[in-house]
């Protein structure tokens, strides 16, 4: 337990990157033993990380856990602070999972040009680097951690990517690093306007509103945040960089950026951006609403004209992450919940689409739509697990994406009182016209490559077969997960409720004059 | 006054010398010329040291005579090195220090 | 946990705490086939035809346990409600009054599903306020709660089930159509290459449409409402293979997703409007209590009724229905007919308060939902009138007939239109698997024109049921269809001396009309199937007992089911047992409903009952029905094979013909979704959307890279290179030509060296001299 307490969320972030150095130690022929490497670091993680989570106090899930606050960086008074509540334990618990997925699915789907050691290695510096952003406290550490995922993610596109990866991983990277810039000079504004000494998370929040920063100040400040992690989430009009980095990624990547690194971007709002700025939340709110609904029908239209598996998969990725942005957008508990909910359930479910999508590319070489066809005939299984993927992406009720979905459309009918109901209320409409061509889009995905005949080209590639070993242990721990969230939705909720009614709180204080209206 | 006539002695040597050295092509002649010159040198210092009742003047005759004949040696000892190289002590055709 | 009337249903709560086996039983069936279906001798059919009949019993028991509740606790409430009827008045009920004693009150019970959001009124109230002995209708019981609880706390959200007269109905017609289903099943998809995964789906679909029907929140309600939507998608698009399959799956479910954006957005309205609560009860006792405005429930109840129009198949976004026959037979009857497609209807008695409070039904002589209703029942039933396709007049009419009952509840009938879709239900899916047998017979085909006729001397048992089931749809008497048609058109309360809650004049002339055109077309299939000369080659022949047995039983359900609720001066006419007069009404109608008699604005009657209006409805659907077959009959006496005139009035006639047109064509409403909308959202748009975002988002970060590209070759060409650079190279340049120039004094010439030492020194010396 002492160990635990004091010891394991750092032995937990920090376990892959051990991993990573002792691989470095390994001659890069020996791949097997390096698969091995990797894979027992990622599972060391995810048994400590299962250790903290069955010792977790889900009855105050509002609090800091097994928090650790020591001197790092004295000099400008940044800390080694961290730890786990009910906000960040999804998103731990969804990254755990889906990194040991990701290289137990590597076993045999390296990819060209080889190099499982580099690979894998890369793969483990990225697990140290979520896992860190996830439980970080002090925004110095999260921002470093924060950049430690990009530098894997540009050379995983960079390396071992599609034609076009040189383009595909600048872009990435240039432009998530932009939007850092800003990001870090709206930290170390706010460090030096509140006269902080320190840059732990809850405390500068409290010297905010000690200091009583005014609304245009927190408006900037807001607004360089929003250029960092709206880049990062991608909220429209900042996505271009996702398609293209997706299409271009190895499987594996596209599963790690879909799962959890578009996550950063929605997880620094609910955690940095939110709490601390709660005034600047105010007026951008609107605002995000906005380019949130936008997003929403713009990347399902997107997803119509594509002709790409990977890249429609990528561009429905803006439309749902439009649906956690909404959610985050509203201001209220329900939003914000809904949010965390759906950072989680579009982590699984479309890292499970790219999943697909790999293998389908593994055994067609190809992903134009147009030439795939009855997948259904000849790889029955996957089919049918494409199906319940697509279903769950379209937000079916009884699949994890439908609590996404339904409570951040619902939150937006009453937002915060703070915010323009009936503005609110249009994008609330809006976003249920989403759902509409969601269903579209991935329904049409699914008829044209599972359903019909296979084409001719196609029809006896011996190539083709249906879901092999590692495919299975990859994919079924994420499918059980999509099915049972969709039935019990709690699991999240009532781990995620208590913080995220901490950040309601906040607004809740700010606008106590004006009570929240019932609607009608 | 008697200076004057010394140091009259003195210049007429200098002169020579330098006529010698800036003149002569044959290394041992320069060599010779330059001993004019301190030479010249010499009697000047004598000269002053008598005029002014002082010894500095003799002692750094002295000196001067002890450097010349060091300087010799080591004139010598290039030209003879000049002439091995070279089978000729003609100073003119020493020119690799040309830039 | 809730029970209210636990002491007196005592021996019986078993039952009700544990109804929610009876979904549970077909979704284990479900999950069993899928994964051990294929290694079953019967590849997993009798997995779910166990779980089938299991639930069937248990809803039959359910049902009789109801049953028996309300004759138990009726005594005095028999008395009250028989004042409605026979006092020629109708007295409203006030069945509130007596705490604890609501007949037919629901029985909820509930679990905690999931906490979210915060409220500090509310704290208790998931646990409390839902408890099933609140007086229905309490004013402001809900905010009653807020008793200082100061600390907030997430308030729950429950799942659990909901046992009341409407919801049992359903269980038992769901349980008993789909067992019939199943039975039918094994023959008709036998062979099939996905039987097991048929059999799957069957059962899926069973569960999640008694899931929906048991909700106890409007949250489970959209969960099972969409999980019904989903197992559609699968059994429409069941043979994939073939695109024309899988597009009409894809227009069922995005149809339906186009009428659950009103799901959602009335859920939303109403959730919030009900103090944030998801409960039905609770909303269902606000709306009635008055606690929330017209206004917010009317603009809820439009939204609703858009759900209503996708799932039920209301004008105008009923196209998905009539495509949704390319799926196998015994589905059409299962979903299209029986079950799903009342979801709808079924969604509109769950939350009848708000519509009928929305709409302001009571007094009021058109409203929306009467209106589409109305519209759908005229519409569907004369598309039903160019069908080739003897599923498409059934799948027509199934549409024409969902705006009945629609319509019925427009008018505030209530108990007519659930009566009217009990009825229906049987009747329907006798007819939907009859044609199943008839196009078995006939080689797959469903085409009347080209490959029936004359069916009636091969296969007599076919035969026979498919008239009864005509009968009853046609609304002849005493078959099922007449009695639960007559009640709708009594609702009106147009005709005289019925006295319903408003004078709905124009929906009665639309069911009227229906009434008629319902007889005609039904008329028109029977014969070109039964009737005349045999169009198709090879013999046909009589379905197996496996298809034929479940025609039976439902043809005799429809001949019986219709007594059940028969008015009661019919019943003293007949001198039958008083007590055999409007069962269904006192068995479904639940206690909220009759609550409505709280407000005063808000009452809720129930009409009277006219024998001349029944003379005269039955008389004009035999007298439609007679018409076409005399039609008929002078065309096979001119031709025995013709199935059309071959210059009839359709074609003579100008208007008539572009009639025809706009009917062949399906008011050409196909053409504005597929091609309209669907094709420019997919096309253009989409096309619009992706050329914006390579061209100008992506043109623009690509521009900002671009140019910064050519401004930093700029720079370093220009800046660096020329500017920055260049002074350092200038510099070092320099040097090197000052160099060069020095150079040539550097002749290597000892003596030379000498002479400018010397030539130096004199002019220093001259300085020394001659300035110092």
């Amino acid at each position: 337990m002492d160990f635990l307490n004091s010891w394991g969320l750092t032995a937990m972030v920090f376990a892959p990157l051990v991993g990573a150095v002792v691989m470095m130690l390994i001659p890069e022929r020996d791949e097997e033993l390096h698969k091995m490497v990797a894979l027992v670091a990622s599972v060391v993680s995810f048994i400590i990380g299962a250790l903290l989570l069955t010792n977790f106090d889900y009855g105050a899930s509002g609090t800091m856990q097994f928090g650790v606050d020591r001197s790092w960086i004295d000099v400008i008074n940044a800390r080694y602070s961290i730890g786990l509540d009910g906000m960040s334990l999804p998103l731990i618990a969804l990254t755990l999972l889906v990194t040991p997925l990701v290289i137990i699915y590597s076993w045999n789907h390296i990819p060209s040009p080889g190099n499982a050691k580099a690979f894998l290695m890369l793969i483990l510096v990225l697990h140290t680097g979520m896992l860190g952003t996830f439980v970080a406290r002090d925004l110095v550490l999260f921002f470093v951690f924060f950049e430690v995922v990009l530098l894997p993610m540009y050379f995983m596109i960079g390396v071992w990517g599609g034609e076009d990866r040189l383009y595909a991983s600048i872009k990435f990277f240039l432009y998530t690093l932009f939007g850092s810039a800003f990001m870090l000079v709206s930290f170390l504004a706010l460090y030096w306007l509140t006269g902080s000494e320190t840059f732990n998370m809850v405390e500068l929040a409290a010297q905010v509103q000690a200091e009583g920063l005014t609304r245009n100040q927190q408006a900037l400040l807001f607004g360089g945040m929003f250029l960092g992690f709206g880049i990062k989430v991608p909220m429209f009009p900042f996505h271009t960089w996702l398609p293209d980095a997706h299409t271009q990624a190895p499987t594996q990547g596209s599963v790690i950026l879909a799962a959890v690194l578009l996550k950063l971007g929605t997880y620094g709002f609910v955690r940095i951006a939110l709490p601390i700025l709660p005034e600047g939340a105010v007026v951008w709110a609107p605002w995000i609403g906005l380019l949130a609904v936008i997003g929403i029908i713009y990347g399902a239209l997107g997803c119509l004209a594509q002709t790409d598996m990977k890249r429609l998969i990528a561009f429905s990725s803006v439309a749902h992450m439009g649906y956690v942005m909404l959610g985050i957008a509203t201001l209220t508990d329900f939003g914000i919940n809904a949010a965390i909910f759906g950072m989680v359930a579009h982590g699984l479910i479309t890292g499970m689409l790219f999943f697909i999508a790999g293998s389908v590319k593994e055994r067609y070489h190809t992903l134009e739509i147009k030439r795939l066809g009855g997948l259904l005939i000849q790889a029955p299984r996957m089919g049918w697990i494409l199906g319940i993927t697509s279903m769950a992406s379209l937000g079916l009720p009884g699949l994890a994406g439908f609590w996404g979905e339904f409570p951040a459309i619902l939150a937006a009918y009453n937002p915060n009182a703070g915010l323009n109901t009936t503005l609110f209320r249009v994008y609330m409409v809006v976003a249920a016209i989403g759902t509409v061509l969601a269903a579209a889009y991935l329904l049409w995905l699914l008829q044209r490559t599972a359903f019909g005949e296979p084409s001719e080209e196609f029809a006896d590639d011996p190539n083709i077969h249906d879901t092999v070993f590692t495919e299975w242990v990859a994919w079924v721990p994420m499918l059980i997960l999509i099915i049972v969230l969709g039935f019990v939705p709690g699991l999240i909720f009532d781990v995620t409720n208590e913080p995220v009614s901490l950040i309601g709180d906040v607004f809740e204080n700010m606008s106590s004059d004006s009570a929240l209206g019932t609607g009608g | 006054m008697f200076l004057n006539q010394f140091l009259f002695l003195a210049a007429i040597l200098f002169c020579i010398g330098v006529y010698g050295v800036l003149t002569r092509k044959n290394g041992v002649l320069v060599l010779m010329s330059i001993e004019l010159i301190l030479n010249a040198v010499n009697i000047n210092l004598v000269a002053f040291g008598a005029f002014h009742q002082h010894l500095s003047g003799q002692v750094f005759a002295l000196f001067v005579i002890a450097v010349a004949a060091a300087e010799v040696g080591v004139g010598l000892a290039i030209v003879l090195l000049i002439y091995r190289n070279r089978r000729s002590i003609n100073v003119a055709e020493a020119n690799i220090l040309k830039g | 946990m809730f029970l209210l009337a636990a002491e007196e249903a005592a021996a019986h709560s078993w039952l009700y705490d544990n109804v929610w086996l009876i979904p549970a039983l077909p979704a284990a069936a479900f999950v069993l086939i899928l994964f051990f279906g294929k290694r079953l001798p019967n590849k997993g059919a009798e997995i779910g035809i166990a779980a089938i009949v299991t639930a069937f019993i248990l809803a039959v028991l359910t049902t009789f346990t109801w049953i028996g509740d309300i004759a138990d606790s009726g005594a005095h409430s028999e008395e009250a409600h028989s004042l409605v009827v026979d006092g020629g008045e109708a007295i409203p009920v006030d069945l509130t009054a007596e705490e604890g004693e609501v007949r037919g009150a629901p029985i909820i019970n509930e679990v905690e599903w999931f906490g979210i959001g915060t409220d500090a009124n509310r704290a208790t109230l998931g646990t409390e306020a839902n408890g099933h002995g609140e007086p229905a209708g309490g004013e402001g019981d809900t905010h009653a709660d807020s008793d200082g609880h100061a600390e907030k706390s997430a308030f729950s959200i429950s799942i659990g089930t909901w046992v009341d007269g409407q919801s049992v109905m359903m269980l038992f017609v769901v349980t008993f159509i789909s067992l019939l289903v199943h039975i039918y099943s094994t023959d008709y998809v036998n062979g099939d290459r996905r039987y097991t995964h048929y059999f799957a789906f069957l059962s899926l679909f069973t569960a999640s449409m008694l899931f929906m029907v048991l909700s106890s929140s409007t949250l489970q309600l959209i969960v099972g409402w969409e999980l019904v939507g989903v197992c559609s998608f699968a059994l429409i698009g069941h043979w994939w293979e073939d695109q024309a399959n899988s597009d009409a799956a894809l227009k069922a479910f995005l149809t339906n997703r186009v009428g659950d954006i009103g799901l959602l957005i009335g859920m939303t309205i109403l959730y919030f409007a009900a103090d944030q609560s998801f409960s039905i009860k609770t909303i269902n006792e606000m709306a009635v209590a008055g606690d929330i405005s017209k206004g917010t429930l009317q603009i809820a109840a439009l939204c609703l009724m858009a759900a209503v129009m996708s799932k039920s198949g209301q004008f105008i976004l009923h196209t998905w229905l009539p495509d949704a026959m390319a799926g196998p037979t015994p589905v059409s009857a299962l979903i299209h007919a029986a079950t799903m497609v009342v979801a709808g209807v079924y969604m509109i008695g769950r939350l009848y308060p708000v519509f009928f409070v929305g709409f302001g039904i009571a007094g009021g002589s058109i409203n929306v939902m009467a209106f589409i209703g109305g519209l759908t029942c005229v519409g569907g039933g004369l598309l039903a009138f160019v069908q080739r396709d003897i599923k498409k007049v059934l799948a027509y009419s199934t549409v024409s007939q969902l705006g009945y009952m629609v319509l019925a509840l427009g008018m505030g009938a209530y108990t007519a239109g659930m009566f009217h879709l009990f009825t229906h239900a049987f009747f329907k899916a006798c007819l939907f698997l009859g044609a199943g047998s008839v196009s078995h017979a006939c080689h797959h085909s469903f085409d009347m024109k080209a490959d029936m006729g004359g069916l009636r001397k091969y296969m007599p048992t076919t035969f026979a049921t498919f008239m009864i089931g005509t009968a009853a749809l046609a609304g002849i008497p005493p078959l099922a269809g007449f009695w639960s048609k007559d009640e709708i058109l009594v609702g009106a309360g147009v005709w005289p001396g019925t006295e319903g809650n408003g004078t709905y004049t124009i929906p009665f002339i639309f069911g009227m009309i229906t009434a008629a055109m319902t007889a005609a077309y039904m008329t028109r299939a029977v014969w070109l199937t039964f009737f005349g000369d045999y169009r198709g080659h090879e013999e046909p022949h009589e379905s197996g007992p496996r298809i034929t047995v479940p025609l039976v039983i439902l043809a005799s359900m429809a001949v019986v089911v219709g007594f059940f609720n028969m008015p009661s001066g019919f019943v003293k006419a007949l001198r039958l047992p008083e007590g055999w007069a409007h069962k269904f009404e006192d068995w479904v109608e639940p206690a909220g409903v009759a609550t409505f008699v709280s407000k005063e604005a808000n009452k809720f009657t129930h009409a009277k009952p006219s024998l001349s209006l029944a003379v005269v409805a039955t008389a004009l659907a035999v007298g439609a029905g007679f018409l076409v077959w005399n039609y008929y009959k002078r065309l096979y006496a001119m031709d025995p094979k013709a199935t059309e005139y071959t210059n009839g009035m359709a074609s003579r006639i100008p208007p008539l013909a572009a009639g025809h047109r706009v009917l062949e064509n399906k008011y050409y409403l196909d053409h504005l979704y597929t091609g309209v909308i669907a094709g420019g959202t997919k096309g253009p748009l989409a096309r619009a959307a992706n050329w914006t975002n390579q061209n100008i988002l992506d043109g623009l970060v690509n521009a900002v890279g671009s140019t910064s590209v050519v401004a930093g070759r700029f720079i370093y060409r220009f800046i660096d290179q020329g500017v920055v650079d260049g002074t350092v190279n200038a510099s070092g340049s320099t040097a090197s030509r000052l160099g060069q120039l020095l150079r040539g004094m550097q002749s290597g010439q000892v003596r030379q060296y000498a002479t400018l030492m010397f030539g130096a020194a004199t002019v220093l010396v001259a300085v020394f001299i001659f300035a110092v």
